[in-house]
């Protein structure tokens, strides 16, 4: 990995994961993933106790929850210089909304906002912060990026994905039609309003399905849950990771959904 | 309480107002009386010629056909060959502008006719109070000189721009608008015109000519 | 009667949306429009400070809303016009079919207006005996079909040409039935032909308003097939039905909404038609109404002001926002229940009808946030999705289930070292049930996904209890 030295940040930066919590439950990898890039790039990766960035209270109308969450996690990365979340969606809540839910409380809402200020999403940290212009890393197929919405739109990640995964080798980057169309995730909709949810990602894995990827990679496991599963109840041999997992070199293993290979 | 003042009562409740405070009665004074224009595209700015060329291409743009000559006295030759070669009829309907009246109609065998349109003539004539280059779009007002129906009616829409007239934007067309009728006022109609009448409605096709003109041809002129 | 709200079924809508296939096939259609506006943003460099100023220019208005609309008033009644205020839908339709029924209408030709849609005032007219005839040709379809809108710019994009031929051939009997309908082209000429002559038959002629100038006491409207002027100038009377919000100070702040607006709408930098009305005929004119009416419509506008959903309030009507919305993209408008469709009509139903009528549909959203990204007034429209969830939360409206499934997640997540270790159990428990396929067919209680799509099982123990083990839990 080869970065170019930012100014004004520690020479080996605390930065605390923000594991987020599918993450944590469903696709360890990735966290480990993250962990390796940050690493790389020369910081100094801790993780502390967390749960869930409050999202799905949030989401369905408890501010008293998300807040209370939100409390929670932010005096948990209190000693960090960074926070960094491998999600678009969590870096969203933890970035633009967390200052949101104290608008009554100013000491809170002034410690919300430096949370907010030293939050980041993984792959923009990598490039925005940390200066970080190619990964060594290899992996040789086909890929499409999903630009996961929260990602794309509250924090403008488009380009930096982009830009470091055409410097894996071996890796080639195709473009879907309608990248920046949603996959039709959206945290509990996609349970509360299955056929709709279903509905949509049904026009996403058409969208993959005419492209030439092998593999379909995006930042966030929420979108990448969804759109694996509905691409292997279709029964296309598309594979389906996150982003970290290709940019880390760990996509070795079984794809999202996939059996684990025996030994 | 009548409805007009239930309201406006709701409304200052909501705002936390009475209706009676001094800076915003102010504020909304100035505003009305300044007409501050806000962001100007830098599309259509420029000297006449290049205004011109900006309305030109929008216009066309927009499907309308557009034709330069010399001078006013040049159109009857011009609609009458636009008509001959649209394989239109050889008739030809224009209100009261003296401006048309004044051209050499009679040098050509066109059949005319005055006044407002009653839903059947095929052709119409009138005079655009400005050209508005940044979109390509025409600016007529109503009145006997170019009554409204005849931009509306017929067949095909034959607009006379007087190359003058040719402004670079919308707010430049509300400064001469103010010129004419004074400030706060507007005539009876002003229709902006962007190209022939069309229709997206059935499938998302573009087809021209739904209710209004199924062609616009202007002549620029001067 | 205002179009009754079948929001409340909204599941059961977005059920039969979905197997719909002639819908399904009609809704294609509606994709174009993203594209379009892209391109006519990408032409105009000054397109996103045109969107700040169209946001200040609302906001402004908003802010002095009573005195712009006294000195609207005041300039439409300097030029002969007259302006009647309506508190509500009723009051509003009264005034209109009043006006009608007075000058002995039997005819009466629409221009496209959603808030005409909004109260419901084709079925008051025809109770009372006149004809109301739609003359936008998206609208004379739908009116022709018995429907309501399925999009507030294109209301029959629901429709295939198959659909409008059937209809053409039941409504026009007059014309040989051998006739060849197979062709848009041939529709759009029959339609034009029938309306032509409804136009000149009209007694009254009602149309919405995009804007209202209070500088000039000027109504505007937008559109490309010229039935909104024919609707207008025609007629012996002229009636504008329009609400609260639409005042603009100046022209010139109507240019700068007029210069999104189109642009927003369907792609186009101007729309075929802008045309701005002050007052009746005058002095010498040969066309024109006689009598020129303003119906300012308020139905729980004024009660928005100053609230968490004043913002809706800055709203253009353009259908940018349902033209990116992937749930509107899915099934279209009709599955909204009530006549405003897409992220706008999410937000906007429960204001208008309440929010235990309405609170479907700001829940049915991904929050994918496309639509703030595309309005030329950038409303937070999940935001404010994401208020009325909240009022809901607050009143215990949403599903019960939800509630507790929410209460019980909740207890573990504020809970970091007993969420630690209720999570590593169920991942274990999940990753054992899911080795061998490394995912899931269907799962107990997990239907409204498993039904669709599989489930991927967890890959291992957890992310957190691996990290410990590993770095002997120093952190």
């Amino acid at each position: 990995m080869s970065n170019e030295q930012g100014a004004g940040r520690p020479v080996k930066p605390r930065v605390g994961l923000f594991v987020t919590c599918l993450v944590d439950l469903m696709r360890p990898t990735v966290g480990f993933a993250a962990v390796k890039l940050l690493e790389d790039a020369g910081c100094k990766v801790v993780v502390p106790a967390q749960t869930c960035c409050g999202q799905p209270a949030y989401n369905s109308g408890d501010r008293t929850t998300a807040a209370d969450i939100a409390r929670q996690t932010i005096a948990a990365f209190e000693g960090c210089d960074y926070v960094v979340a491998p999600s678009g969606s969590c870096g969203g809540m933890l970035i633009r909304h967390y200052p949101e839910l104290f608008a009554g409380e100013p000491d809170m809402a002034i410690r919300a906002e430096r949370f907010a200020a030293k939050t980041h999403e993984l792959v923009s940290f990598l490039t925005d912060v940390l200066g970080v212009t190619r990964v060594a890393a290899r992996f040789e197929g086909t890929v499409a990026y999903h630009d996961s919405c929260s990602g794309l739109r509250e924090l403008e990640v488009k380009a930096q994905p982009r830009r470091l995964l055409k410097s894996v080798e071996g890796l080639t980057l195709v473009e879907l039609d309608e990248a920046e169309t949603c996959c039709g995730f959206g945290g509990m909709f996609a349970a509360k309003y299955g056929e709709l949810s279903n509905a949509i990602v049904a026009r996403k894995a058409d969208d993959v399905r005419k492209s030439a990827a092998g593999t379909l990679i995006a930042g966030d496991l929420g979108c990448l849950l969804n759109m694996a599963g509905k691409l292997q109840r279709e029964g296309s041999p598309v594979r389906v990771r996150h982003v970290a997992e290709v940019l880390a070199g760990m996509a070795d293993g079984p794809a999202i959904g996939e059996p684990e290979i025996k030994p | 309480m009548n409805p007009r003042d239930a309201i406006l009562q709701n409304l200052r409740r909501s705002l936390g107002v009475t209706g009676g405070e001094a800076p915003r009665r102010f504020e909304v004074e100035r505003r009305l009386a300044e007409a501050p224009p806000g962001i100007v595209p830098a599309r259509g700015q420029g000297d006449v010629a290049t205004r011109v060329a900006t309305f030109r291409a929008e216009a066309e743009r927009a499907q309308a056909s557009v034709a330069e000559i010399a001078s006013l006295a040049d159109v009857p030759a011009e609609v009458a060959r636009y008509l001959r070669e649209s394989n239109c009829a050889a008739t030809l309907r224009m209100g009261d502008d003296a401006r048309l009246a004044a051209m050499p109609w009679g040098d050509t065998a066109l059949e005319i006719l005055f006044g407002a349109s009653d839903g059947h003539d095929l052709n119409a004539v009138a005079m655009a109070f400005a050209g508005i280059a940044e979109t390509g779009t025409l600016a007529l007002v109503s009145g006997a000189d170019n009554p409204t129906t005849l931009n509306f009616l017929p067949d095909n829409a034959i607009v006379v721009l007087r190359r003058e007239d040719v402004v670079a934007d919308y707010e430049a067309a509300f400064a001469r608008l103010r010129g004419r009728y004074g400030k706060g006022n507007a005539p009876r109609t002003l229709n902006f015109v962007t190209g022939p009448s069309r229709s997206a409605d059935i499938e998302q096709t573009l087809l021209l000519g739904a209710h209004g003109p199924r062609r616009l041809h202007i002549v620029i002129a001067g | 009667m205002t179009v009754v709200a079948t929001t409340p079924r909204f599941k059961g809508n977005v059920h039969d949306a979905l197997t719909d296939a002639r819908l399904q096939g009609a809704l294609v259609h509606a994709s174009n429009f993203a594209g379009r506006r892209a391109l006519a943003a990408a032409r105009l460099p000054e397109f996103e400070a045109l969107r700040d100023s169209a946001r200040a220019i609302k906001d402004h208005t908003l802010a002095h809303l009573d005195l712009y609309l006294e000195a609207y008033e005041r300039k439409v009644v300097e030029t002969g016009g007259h302006v009647h205020w309506a508190e509500d839908a009723e009051a509003a339709r009264r005034i209109i079919v009043d006006l009608c029924k007075r000058r002995g209408a039997k005819t009466v030709t629409k221009g496209k207006s959603m808030i005409s849609e909004e109260i419901g005032l084709n079925a008051a007219l025809e109770a009372a005996g006149m004809a109301a005839v739609e003359t936008d040709l998206g609208e004379y379809i739908i009116q022709l079909r018995g429907e309501t809108p399925s999009h507030i710019i294109a209301p029959a994009i629901h429709v295939t040409k198959e659909d409008v031929e059937r209809e053409f051939r039941k409504a026009h009997l007059d014309r040989p039935a051998d006739r060849d309908l197979s062709q848009p082209e041939q529709l759009l000429a029959e339609a034009r032909a029938e309306l032509r002559a409804k136009f000149m038959a009209a007694d009254v002629g009602v149309t919405g308003a995009n804007f209202l100038v209070a500088e000039t006491g000027t109504s505007i409207i937008v559109t490309n097939e010229g039935n909104g002027d024919l609707t207008q100038i025609l007629p012996r009377v002229h009636i504008v039905i329009a609400s609260i919000e639409k005042i603009v100070p100046t022209l010139e702040d109507a240019a700068q909404l007029l210069r999104v607006l189109a642009r927003s709408a369907t792609g186009q930098d101007a729309s075929v038609y802008t045309t701005l009305s002050t007052g009746p005929r005058r002095e010498g004119d040969k066309d024109g109404p006689s009598e020129y009416h303003v119906v300012i419509l308020d139905n729980g506008r004024s009660a928005m002001l100053g609230g968490e959903f004043e913002d809706m309030l800055r709203c253009i009507r353009c259908g940018a926002c349902m033209n990116h919305c992937p749930v509107y993209q899915a099934v279209g408008g009709h599955a909204y229940g009530w006549v405003y469709p897409g992220p706008m009509g999410a937000v906007l139903t429960p204001s208008l009808i309440g929010v235990a009528e309405g609170g479907q549909l700001p829940n049915a959203s991904t929050f994918c946030g496309r639509c703030e990204a595309v309005c030329p007034v950038r409303i937070p429209l999940p935001k404010m999705m994401r208020h009325w969830r909240e009022r809901e939360f607050e009143r215990a409206l949403s599903p019960a289930a939800q509630r507790y499934g929410l209460r019980f997640w909740a207890f573990f997540a504020k809970r970091p070292t007993l969420y630690r270790f209720a999570t590593g159990l169920f991942t274990r428990a999940l990753h054992w049930a899911g080795r061998k396929k490394g995912r899931f067919a269907s799962l107990p209680l997990a239907g409204g996904w498993t039904d669709y799509r599989d489930l991927a099982a967890p890959e291992r123990a957890t992310f957190q209890s691996q990290w410990r083990a590993k770095s002997g839990a120093v952190n």
